[in-house]
């Protein structure tokens, strides 16, 4: 079992690591590009077996804790 | 004064702060971050350094360091905390603190000296500062730009909650005298209780003119007052 994790930084947040990819995109000629935003994925081992619901709940707690910062960062969790 | 100065693996600037504040006259004592207890302190400064590498974000992992507990403790019962940098960095993602520090907005890591207006007297940490004396102090961090809401700027403003901003030699906060882009050009701040501040630059690494600036020294000089002012008894139990 693994979960997925991605963190994004929030819209509010100055993200200048997206716009120097941005600028570096046109450059290059790549055309409507209209915003970059550069984020984090985290994979997760999970020992097979697991109950799903309950590795829902704590790695959705661990997210919100620890792996990302809420006043600065959003998450997607997934669990496959 | 006894000061407790944390050690997280990678922290660097524990040793200047130990040395600033033993040059100033007071006593500093290292407390490794496993350690679950203060010890006999009237005041805790997080230092500055890479703490874990500042492995997924600055001070992410440090704040869950078992010391922080003590330290968490310590500061709802009113205790002295300081955090320079990464210890800043530490206090933010521990909620002791709002906001967040980010990465700088030029994308550069800035090792220079700068220069900080006081923004109030009105906190243990600024209260010695000569009025109008703009401090100049070195910096060095790549993720220093202050962060918050509008919501929690306007608390911040509300309760006089920021104590310096970042200025030109004249004191004005322009944006050039900005180094990393933070928020209103915050360096530093307090919490609402004004017993908790961080703040970005070094003053321990300014605090005895052979290192090209004292001006350091009266932000530690305003706690040795504070701890002098509040009562004889503030120690945390051990």
């Amino acid at each position: 079992m693994k979960a997925k994790i991605v963190i994004t930084p929030k819209k509010a947040v100055l993200d200048p690591q997206g716009k120097t990819v941005q600028n570096a995109l046109e450059q290059m000629g790549y055309k409507g590009v209209t915003g970059v935003h550069i984020g984090k994925y985290i994979e997760i081992d999970l020992a097979p077996g697991a109950d799903k619901a309950a590795a829902q709940q704590a790695l959705n707690a661990a997210a919100h804790k620890f792996l990302s910062n809420p006043v600065i960062e959003d998450y997607k969790l997934e669990i496959e | 004064m006894n000061f407790a100065v944390l050690q997280f693996p990678a922290s660097n600037c524990d040793q200047d702060a130990i040395h600033a504040i033993r040059l100033l006259g007071h006593s500093a004592r290292y407390v490794w971050h496993k350690d679950n207890s203060l010890g006999d302190a009237d005041a805790v400064i997080v230092p500055g350094g890479f703490s874990y590498g500042d492995y997924l974000r600055c001070g992410a992992i440090a704040r869950f360091s078992p010391v922080m507990q003590a330290v968490k403790q310590f500061a709802d019962n009113g205790g002295l905390v300081l955090g320079i940098c990464n210890g800043f960095q530490v206090l933010t993602e521990a909620g002791l603190l709002p906001g967040a520090l980010i990465r700088n907005r030029d994308l550069q890591f800035h090792c220079e000296h700068i220069y900080l207006k006081t923004a109030t007297p009105d906190s243990p940490f600024t209260n010695r500062i000569p009025a109008g004396k703009i401090l100049r102090v070195p910096i060095a961090h790549g993720e220093g730009c202050y962060f918050a809401d509008e919501e929690t700027l306007a608390k911040l403003k509300a309760n006089n909650q920021i104590l310096w901003q970042y200025c030109d030699a004249d004191g004005n906060l322009t944006d050039t005298a900005n180094p990393n882009g933070a928020v209103q050009n915050i360096a530093g701040i307090c919490n609402e209780r004004r017993n908790v501040a961080g703040l970005m630059p070094h003053p321990e690494r300014a605090s005895e003119p052979a290192l090209g600036s004292d001006d350091g020294k009266w932000i530690f000089e305003s706690l040795f007052a504070a701890a002098k002012g509040e009562s004889a008894g503030i120690k945390n139990p051990a």
